[in-house]
């Protein structure tokens, strides 16, 4: 058995960390918070340099052709440094969407792009309140012409272009719906940015009208292509918030190692240490369950929604957990502006929110393991 | 990254299928598979029997403590080789459980402190099944505070005089030795006064008492030690030493990998699925799924943690340290799991006997049993110190008994 990554995957890792430490500091995430600038420009482009933005993206279309696993120890430093870049709505919604339902066309005009750092691309799914679901998708697709509204759409204001889902039919059914691409640039498309919980991962209104639009696979498809890529898109999220759950747990350790109280460090209280062990519980489960993810991500195997229910509710819980029991260790001065705290926790709560609450995946992972159970 | 064995694990694995396939007491494999939590019953035979016919069996086709060098009973298998072992013999390990305390603990650590003479002794009779080994560490005002034991040893001639008590052994109504922790000297603070020993648990002086427990089993024992004596020869370390020599123990106990800890949830799985409401199946309930997903992550994430340290084993790597999470994670789980799953019955969860308004009286049975899989090998509180200390790095808690002699240390609170 070889449940692990590779020495190469690892390395990668490595890479990563000292280009993001460098790179990203918290500095440079405070910068994107305190709203001086939508995103950080100067890392995008320097994870465009490294290669990690088109890591899984083939060569053919401009990539490395590395890999997902690759792309998982990537998110997994991008979580754990808070980058405020477009990442996952750029990488794992719409490049993910493209490579699994785009045409040789589509592939070639928006992968090369993604890669080189020169365009931004999300999923315009949401609109409103509530969990994916065909359902709640109003906005139509007349021909080639969108009508509609979405929100929230992840890094909508600073994207180039949308994959949108529109309803194409009005049976009832998953097959009233279906995908479309829009360049955002054009005509017909009015951008609203919204404020939300993580400023350093932006949110948008998207209002179509008229808005020119080319299908993004078959007339119909567009829920199951919505399904795939938003397991795709849990497993590499759930590693982001492993990461961040990680580096949360290492924030409260050495706070609970420097910080002086009753005479002795606070780390040396067991009600301290023991809030610390359940941090570590918690983030040691979820990083099991994401190698299981990114195992069956990586190998596209049948176990793949499953698998990633599995992660991104584990993920999401301990991301939570450790972010919010890293303020409760630092005490007053983990609820102060200037510490750090704050930002995994907004964080954490946003990323639990963004490809369906943790109630929403529960459900579905139940779902898919009677479905294995009455196979078997 | 992959699932698969290398070739040689490949080869190692058929062998060892091919021999259970061939070996095992078939008989007992419905009993076996029906049996997930506690102690195993068989209808028909006693476990310790059938346990040591089977052990036999697989001392002699080398199966049995494989990792063990080849003259101490064993065949010298790799780390990875005793986990495929295990995979493969499956449901009979169960039949194992009298052994396990000396295979774990007890033989490890008579390898690492006994006499050549002694290893050759003892140790083949052990693997094979022959000679079944208790460990009596914990007291009474001893248990979480293993070093605060109070039997005593004194020094006579060439002998050791044993007095005191210890509490919660497993097995020691049948086992044939013990591995003893004793206290030889009072005057010192209570870790460096402590000695370890073996004995034969039939000598003049060892009594054994059941424990009826909480939940109206008995599995642990009583030992009373009065003027039992022990020849100086079966002194496992120096004198005084006994703190050191019990970490080994205790060490071997906690890096069992891929050891099968019950969490109860695929029985509560199985239970929701089939349980007609009023309002429909149970798993069609939004509120249980949600508890069903949380169970069900932390299941999966305890498999794959040990998926990780196999993994680990496989590569010729020492293992990290997040097996250390198991039974802290399993054993609140089981707790939590029965007492939902008699939630979900209702008035009728409080009923005990086998019957169509409960499950055959398997999450009554789980929710007396539950507490103690938080206390024994190490509390729940325990083990999170364990974490935050040895995983961590936090600073241990101050000890006001650290270097005060041990007849000095307080024995009441008030």
């Amino acid at each position: 058995m070889n449940f692990d990554f590779s020495d190469e995957q690892k390395q990668m890792r490595d890479e990563a960390r000292k280009f993001l430490s460098e790179q990203c500091p918290p500095k440079a995430v405070r910068t994107v918070l305190d709203g001086k600038a939508a995103y950080d420009r100067d890392l995008w482009r320097g994870l465009a340099e490294m290669g990690f933005l088109g890591v899984a993206i083939p060569e053919q279309f401009g990539g490395a052709g590395a890999g997902h696993l690759e792309l998982c120890v990537i998110a997994e430093e991008m979580g754990r440094a808070l980058a405020p870049v477009p990442f996952s709505s750029t990488v794992y919604l719409a490049a993910e969407a493209l490579m699994l339902a785009g045409s040789d066309a589509q592939k070639q005009k928006w992968l090369p792009k993604i890669a080189a750092g020169e365009a931004i691309g999300t999923l315009a799914l949401f609109e409103g309140k509530g969990n994916p679901s065909p359902k709640a998708i109003k906005l139509t697709a007349a021909g080639a012409a969108l009508n509609g509204t979405k929100k929230p759409v992840p890094d909508g204001a600073i994207a180039d272009f949308a994959v949108v889902a529109a309803r194409t039919g009005s049976t009832g059914r998953d097959a009233d719906i279906s995908l479309f691409l829009v360049d955002l640039k054009g005509s017909g498309v009015e951008v609203k940015e919204l404020t939300n919980l993580d400023p350093t991962r932006g949110q948008a209104e998207l209002t179509f009208t008229n808005a020119k639009a080319e299908p993004l696979g078959a007339t119909g498809e567009g829920w199951g292509i919505i399904t795939q890529v938003l397991d795709r898109a849990a497993v590499l999220l759930a590693f982001e918030q492993v990461g961040g759950a990680d580096r949360a747990l290492e924030m409260g350790r050495d706070y609970a190692l420097d910080r002086i109280a009753f005479g002795r460090p606070i780390g040396s209280f067991q009600a301290v240490k023991h809030i610390l062990a359940d941090m570590y519980v918690s983030a040691t489960l979820a990083r099991s369950n994401c190698y299981y993810g990114a195992w069956a991500l990586s190998t596209n195997a049948a176990e793949l929604p499953e698998a990633a229910a599995a992660a991104r509710i584990s993920a999401t819980q301990a991301f939570q957990h450790c972010a919010k029991n890293n303020i409760q260790v630092h005490g007053g001065m983990g609820f102060t502006w200037e510490f750090d705290c704050h930002m995994y926790y907004r964080r954490a709560n946003a990323t639990a929110l963004g490809l369906g609450s943790v109630s929403y995946w529960e459900d579905a992972l139940i779902d898919r393991m009677r479905k294995k159970n009455a196979a078997a | 990254m992959n699932f698969d064995d290398t070739p040689e694990e490949a080869a190692f694995r058929a062998e060892a299928r091919k021999w259970v396939e061939a070996n095992a007491p078939k008989e007992y494999e419905a009993e076996l598979s029906r049996s997930s939590l506690g102690r195993i019953r068989l209808e028909k035979a006693e476990i310790v029997d059938v346990g040591k016919a089977w052990q036999k069996k697989k001392a002699e086709a080398g199966w049995a403590c494989l990792h063990w060098p080849k003259e101490y009973g064993g065949r010298g298998a790799s780390p990875i080789e005793k986990v495929i072992w295990q995979q493969e013999e499956g449901i009979y390990g169960k039949l194992t459980q009298p052994f396990q305390i000396g295979e774990g603990m007890c033989g490890p650590t008579v390898m690492a402190y006994g006499s050549e003479e002694h290893k050759r002794r003892y140790l083949p009779k052990l693997a094979s099944g022959e000679e079944i080994w208790c460990q009596l560490f914990s007291e009474p005002a001893g248990g979480s505070d293993v070093a605060g034991l109070r039997t005593r040893a004194e020094k006579q001639g060439d002998n050791w005089i044993i007095n005191g008590q210890k509490i919660w052994t497993s097995g020691a109504h049948y086992s044939d030795y013990g591995l003893l922790i004793t206290r030889t000297d009072p005057n010192v603070p209570k870790h460096k006064g402590l000695t370890m020993f073996f004995l034969d648990m039939k000598s003049k002086g060892v009594e054994v008492r059941p424990i009826k427990q909480a939940n109206s089993m008995q599995e642990f024992n009583e030992v009373y030690f009065t003027d039992v004596v022990i020849p100086d020869s079966q002194r496992l370390g120096a004198v005084g030493d006994g703190w050191n020599v019990s970490l080994t123990t205790l060490m071997n106990e906690r890096m069992s990998i891929g050891a099968r800890l019950a969490t109860g949830f695929p029985e509560m799985f199985e239970f929701c699925s089939n349980l007609m409401t009023e309002d429909g199946l149970a798993i069609d309930d939004p509120a249980v799924r949600s508890k069903l997903a949380s169970w069900a992550v932390k299941t999966s994430g305890l498999k794959y943690t040990s998926y990780r340290a196999i993994s680990s084993l496989s590569k010729g790597e020492r293992p990290g340290p997040e097996n250390s999470i198991g039974k802290l994670v399993a054993g609140t789980m089981l707790q939590d799991i029965a007492t939902y799953a008699m939630d979900l019955e209702g008035a009728a969860g409080a009923l005990t006997g086998a019957s169509e308004e409960v499950a055959s009286g398997q999450f009554q049975q789980m929710l007396l049993t539950s507490p103690s899989m938080r206390i024994a090998g190490g509390t729940d509180e325990i083990l999170r110190n364990i974490i935050a200390e040895r995983v961590l790095g936090l600073p241990g808690d101050i000890r006001v008994d650290k270097d005060v002699p041990f007849n000095k240390i307080p024995t009441k609170g008030r």
